[in-house]
Order: C-alpha cells, then sequence, then structure tokens
C-alpha cells in the first residue's frame, strides 16, 4: 500500500517536467547536428510539412518494411552471428506473430525468449522495433496535436522527423540511463556465452546471459513488454531487486503519463492534460486498489522479493498501459484480480495506455464524451475551438469500434476452432478467461499472456498476428483524418454554451463515457469467464 | 519514399539495435554488478538445507516458467509442494519464474525444527541465524521481507 502511494507521486511527479521536456524536444524550431546528420543520410527533407494522408502513407510503409525485417531476421537467424546457443530459425507462423507482434507495439510472445531467439534477431530485430513502434505512437499523437491546434491548416508535421526526435531525444537517453540501473541492481549485459554454475547440491545449472538490461530498459519504457527471458520481468536476472521492481513498473506508466501533459502544452492548454491524466488516475487507483485485495495472500506465480502488493500494482500498471510485461504470472491471479486486468485492456488501452497511441485513444474517447454531452444539450459539440462534425463521429466511431469487434470475433472463433480451445490449460471458465484474455491482450496490443494456453498454434499465430496489425494500424486512419479534417477548419470562439472540458465535471463524464462503452460490449464475456469463476467458488 | 523508409529502417536497426545494445554494455562494464549466481534461485532437496519455493521448471535456469495454473485449479498445490498444508503460503505455491532465489521469512521459520534436528544443532542457534539473514523491504516500503536460501544455506554450512 505504502509501495503504490509512493508509486503514484513519483509518478505525476515525474510525468509533468518529463511531458514539457518531451514537448520541447518534439516541436524545436531548429534541427541540431545529428539528427541533420540522420535527414542527409535518409534523404528526408525536415522541413517538408505533410498532409493527413502522405503522414499515414509514410507511417505506414515505414511500419511494414519493419515488419518484413523482423520476419526475415527471425527466419535465417541459424545462419547469422550473434547465436551462442545454436538456434535454429523461427518456424513461419510464429515469425509472422512476432514481427506483427512487435511491429504493432503489441510484443505478444508466443514463443520463450532465451530458448527461441538468438541475440541478434533480440537485438537487431526486437529492440530496434521496441524503439520505432513506440516512436511511431508518440509521432501520431503529435501530429494529432498539430491538427487541433493548427487552423485552415492541412499540414501535420513530418513523419521522419517526428520519427527521429521520439527515438533520439526522448526514448534512447531514458534508456540508457535505466539500463544503467539495472545492471547497477544485477540484470546481465553481456556478449558472454551462459555460465554454467555448479549448485551445492552438484547439479550443475546454466544461466542464461546476453544484453538484457538493454533490451528490458525500453521494453519497459516504450510500452513494449517483450522480455528477454520466457518469464519476463518475474525472472530474477530480468528484475532482481524490488528497487529494479520499482523502478521498471514506473516506467511503464511513465511516458504515457508523461506525454498527457506533452499534450495539453502542444493543444496550447495545459489543463487539457491534466484533464486527460485525471481521467486516467481515476479508472486506475480504484482498480489497481481492487486487484491489491484480491491479490492479497496469493503467492502462486508471484516472486517474494516483490511480494503481492507490488505484483498486482505491476499487474494493473502493464495492462492499463499496453505494456504487457509481468512480473507475476497472470494465469494464476485470482478471478476478480484477473479480471481487473482484463477490464483495464478492455477499455481500449486508454487508461494511459501505450506511449502515444494512449492519448490518441483517449482522445477519441473524448470527442465521444463532447459528442454525447452535446446530443443531451442540442448543441453542436465543439473540442478545442474546433467544431465536431459528422466526419469526425464517423471517424471516431470507426475507431472505437474496430477493437470490440475483434476481440470478440476472435475469442468467438478461438471457441469454435478445435485446436485452439483445446490449447487451454486450465478448465472451467478458468479455460475460457486464458482464451478471451489472449484475443484480448492481442486486440488491444498488450502482449501479456494467462501464460497457461498453448499459444504458439496456427489459429493464434494467424489470426493474433493479423488482429494485432489491423488493430495497431486501423486506429490511426481515423485519428490522421480527424487531424486533417480537425486541422482544416477554423475555431470558433468560445461561448457561455461551451462545454468544458477540463472541469472535474468533464473528467468524471469521460469516465462513465469510458465505463459504459467498455461493459456494453464486454459485459458479456467477462460474465462467461472472470465472474462466472468468482461466483462459481463463493 | 519507399527509398527514405528503406533508409530509415537500415539506419534506426544500426543505431537502436546494435548501437544501443553494444554502448550500453561498454557502459556497463564498468559498473560493479552483483554476480547472476546469487539472484538465480537453485533446488535444495536435503533434509539438513533449507528448501526454496516449489518451482514448475525444477529450478532448471535454461528455461524459466511459473505453473500457470489458476485460482482453483486443483493441481496447482499437489502437484509441486512438498510441503504440508499448514506451512506458510509461499512454500505451498510455486514461484512466477520456477527460479524464485527466496523464501518469507515465516517460510524460513517454518523450517528450522527439520534443518535443526538434521544437523543435529540447537533450533535457537538456527533459528537465530535465519533471522540474521532477513533482508527487509528496501528503504523500508519496496517489495517485501524475504531470505535467500542459497545465502542462508552457505552461511549455514559454516555453523558448528
Amino acid at each position: 500500500m505504502a509501495e503504490f502511494v509512493i508509486y503514484l507521486l513519483v509518478l505525476v511527479g515525474l510525468a509533468y517536467p518529463l511531458g514539457q521536456w518531451m514537448f520541447r524536444m518534439l516541436e524545436r524550431e531548429r534541427h541540431f547536428g545529428l539528427e541533420n546528420l540522420i535527414y542527409k543520410l535518409t534523404g528526408v527533407q525536415p522541413d517538408r510539412q505533410m498532409g493527413w494522408r502522405e503522414y499515414l502513407q509514410a507511417l505506414l510503409v515505414f511500419n511494414l518494411l519493419g515488419l518484413l525485417v523482423v520476419y526475415a531476421l527471425q527466419r535465417v537467424q541459424g545462419m547469422l552471428p550473434g547465436n551462442p546457443l545454436k538456434l535454429a530459425g523461427v518456424d513461419p507462423y510464429l515469425a509472422f506473430n512476432t514481427a506483427s507482434s512487435f511491429a504493432s507495439n503489441t510484443n505478444w510472445q508466443a514463443y520463450g525468449g532465451e530458448t527461441t531467439m538468438s541475440w541478434a534477431t533480440q537485438m537487431l530485430a526486437l529492440t530496434t522495433q521496441n524503439f520505432v513502434s513506440a516512436a511511431t505512437g508518440i509521432a501520431a499523437m503529435i501530429a494529432l496535436c498539430r491538427g487541433l491546434l493548427r487552423t485552415e491548416s492541412r499540414q501535420l508535421g513530418n513523419f521522419w522527423v517526428d520519427l527521429t526526435r521520439a527515438t533520439l531525444t526522448v526514448l534512447l537517453p531514458l534508456s540508457v540511463l535505466l539500463s544503467l540501473i539495472l545492471v547497477s541492481q544485477g540484470v546481465p549485459q553481456t556478449f558472454h556465452q551462459p555460465a554454467a554454475v555448479q549448485t551445492i547440491e552438484s547439479q550443475s545449472q546454466l544461466l542464461p546471459l546476453g544484453p538484457v538490461a538493454s533490451q528490458v530498459a525500453i521494453k519497459q519504457l516504450g510500452t513494449n513488454g517483450g522480455g528477454f527471458y520466457n518469464v519476463n520481468s518475474a525472472h530474477p536476472l530480468e528484475n532482481p531487486t524490488p528497487l529494479s521492481n520499482f523502478l521498471e513498473c514506473l516506467a511503464i506508466l511513465l511516458l504515457p503519463a508523461a506525454l498527457c501533459h506533452t499534450y495539453g502544452r502542444a493543444v496550447h492548454d495545459r489543463r487539457q492534460g491534466w484533464a486527460l491524466l485525471a481521467a486516467m488516475l481515476l479508472l486506475f487507483v480504484p482498480l489497481t486498489l481492487l486487484c491489491m485485495h484480491y491479490e492479497a495472500g496469493n503467492w502462486e506465480g508471484k516472486e517474494v522479493r516483490f511480494g503481492e502488493a507490488a505484483s498486482a500494482l505491476w499487474a494493473c500498471a502493464t495492462t492499463a498501459a499496453s505494456n504487457g510485461s509481468v512480473n507475476c504470472m497472470h494465469d494464476s491471479l485470482t478471478a476478480l484480480g484477473g479480471f481487473v486486468t482484463m477490464v483495464l485492456m478492455l477499455f481500449g488501452e486508454v487508461v494511459f495506455g501505450g506511449v502515444g497511441c494512449g492519448v490518441y485513444g483517449i482522445v477519441l474517447c473524448v470527442l465521444v464524451a463532447v459528442f454525447v454531452a452535446g446530443l443531451m444539450v442540442g448543441r453542436t459539440p465543439e473540442y478545442l475551438g474546433k467544431k465536431i462534425e459528422t466526419f469526425e463521429i464517423k471517424m471516431v466511431s470507426l475507431g472505437i469500434l474496430c477493437m470490440p469487434t475483434l476481440v470478440l470475433l476472435m475469442t468467438a472463433g478461438a471457441m469454435l476452432v478445435p485446436s485452439a480451445r483445446a490449447a487451454m490449460l486450465n478448465t472451467g471458465p478458468h479455460g475460457f478467461s486464458e482464451i478471451l484474455y489472449a484475443c484480448t491482450s492481442m486486440g488491444n496490443n498488450n502482449g501479456s499472456a494467462f501464460g497457461g494456453l498453448s499459444a504458439n498454434q496456427p489459429y493464434y499465430n494467424l489470426v493474433g498476428g493479423l488482429v494485432m496489425l489491423i488493430s495497431r494500424f486501423w486506429i490511426l486512419i481515423p485519428v490522421l483524418a480527424i487531424a486533417g479534417s480537425l486541422g482544416a477548419k477554423k475555431r470558433v470562439p468560445e461561448s457561455a454554451g461551451t462545454l468544458p472540458t477540463h472541469s472535474p465535471l468533464f473528467v468524471v463524464w469521460l469516465c462513465v463515457v469510458i465505463v459504459v462503452v467498455g461493459a456494453l460490449c464486454f459485459f458479456p464475456a467477462l460474465c462467461l469467464g472472470p465472474m462466472a469463476e468468482h461466483l462459481r467458488y463463493l | 519514399m519507399l527509398l527514405i523508409a528503406i533508409r530509415q529502417i537500415l539506419l534506426w536497426t544500426l543505431v537502436c539495435g546494435l548501437l544501443y545494445p553494444v554502448g550500453v554494455t561498454l557502459l556497463a562494464g564498468s559498473l560493479p554488478a552483483p554476480q547472476a549466481r546469487q539472484l538465480v534461485g537453485e533446488e535444495f532437496a536435503r533434509d539438513g538445507y533449507f528448501w526454496p519455493r516449489p518451482s514448475a521448471v525444477n529450478y532448471n535456469a535454461a528455461s524459466s516458467s511459473g505453473s500457470n495454473w489458476g485460482p482453483h485449479e486443483p493441481k496447482r498445490e499437489s502437484e509441486t509442494s512438498r510441503f504440508p498444508a499448514d506451512a506458510p503460503a509461499d512454500l505451498r505455491y510455486s514461484s512466477g519464474s520456477g527460479l524464485d532465489p527466496d523464501i518469507t521469512p515465516q517460510g524460513a521459520l517454518y523450517q528450522v525444527p527439520r534443518v535443526a534436528a538434521a544437523r543435529r544443532l540447537e533450533p535457537a542457534r538456527v533459528e537465530q541465524l535465519v533471522r540474521s539473514k532477513v533482508q527487509g523491504k528496501t528503504f523500508g516500503v519496496l517489495g517485501h521481507e524475504r531470505v535467500n536460501v542459497l545465502e542462508l544455506n552457505l552461511a549455514l554450512d559454516q555453523l558448528k
């Protein structure tokens, strides 16, 4: 409990300065030396502005190429250097799933980290995607801000510049700092061979080492979540101490929280940033307390050095943000503990959410809230001085309805395909929860799992791979379309009838909208899984 | 556009995929860091040693895993634990990693009579040793009180 309070204080305290600093880095007038070198090397004209279609095109082409690189590297890893355990190439289904997973910032891992991927793959393919997928989210968010701010303009900035600045000036420095702190706590960062040690009772134990700290730092900061080891941050080498645990857990929510302030600054109304953060906290804190309550005393799948409370906190942070790293086994959470983690994802990853995508996700919810409030009083809704009209609401609906459709269809499909249904480890409602959780996780680009499910098989690899890609990139189309459409509009002056979107009343209203939309979509599915499980054993 | 995208992906693969991990490795080489061995749990089965928590992978460090049993699965306890039902919960339920190096202080104290009997030591001496090896919460708030099983057993071997 005390740890949770300190966590929140540190998080909220760091988010503000970091958010301001990120704004200054992203919206700088001039390009510095290293940046210019990168633009020159890659042929980017940094001052050329893009419209929303061109911005989207650049973003999609870049991410598609990333997907191809990750796929190819996995297939040929057996022939590449940097493979001390002599691991073979990855099979096509799994390679596709992993490539989609990392290109979409999901980091769903159908593979066991230390037993499937060579160092070369972990570094060149996976670590690179951890950076650029997070940077892609930041870029799309800042483009949306420009659309909200600018008037009668069709320019949303330059994708390559945003990508470069987000990676070079935000993600890389923070990752280096966190890596070094983690190394001091005992996380390996080495290119030496796996270490064989003799235990006291004379067995031998093989400790797989590698460049772990550098990968862990960015997977936490970039809301990626793909660990070096199979059990992710429950592994004593990936997360050795209570302090490393606190910092890794802090890193999950740090950038998503800070980006709320970046948003407020970028739309020239810092109160809007505070309002988004307040709404996120208003949903996050009670749900986390609930999870902590139900997890107290449940030691299955948890590590002693963290304890039950910090494990429950992590479980909530990682599902609220679309991070997906774990420090305890979610499959072994109590029925209602697991319920909380699923609910946090099913809100659509808007309670903090992914780096960048959390903010643009919740802005879609803000538009719904403004629209519904406008209907109630019979006025044309406005947000930040821009009229919200038919086109915007159509786009918002496209964005918001995509995820529930994917999650529910994929879950239903899994229950119909015999091999997919047979992948459950547990029986009864908990077995269904395993499948629902998997589809929820992939459909929301989270990446955590109820690990008992044998997910490495064609249905989950193929359908899941597609779901992750659609869920991630589909929503970017309406987001950037709204940015383009709002940017072209005039600003209407504020009047007595304007709904203020920074007031406590609006924050509560926004939370109500998020909960109602989530409940309408998912209540029946959740009843079949975690709720049935809880009621059955009352 | 395609050409720029290709150049960009190659550049970031070089910077984030190669320079970043290699750079961090070089920087990290100058830092003092704890030995990996003490961080990873290992199996103890003899009566004269403190036993660690149940592990879904039998403390095989080459492949980590939890049991993934749900909260009401009967196999959850019976398959993994060698402790009776009155033992503290951390001893009865398997860890997340299968490589948990620690047990709770209660879990260690619970095992004192067995260890003392097997070693023909005064239980009070063994208990004192356990208490001296308890690590409190970090800064008084972070994590959970714990005893590192390897450290405790190494100290136990030093007891005369």
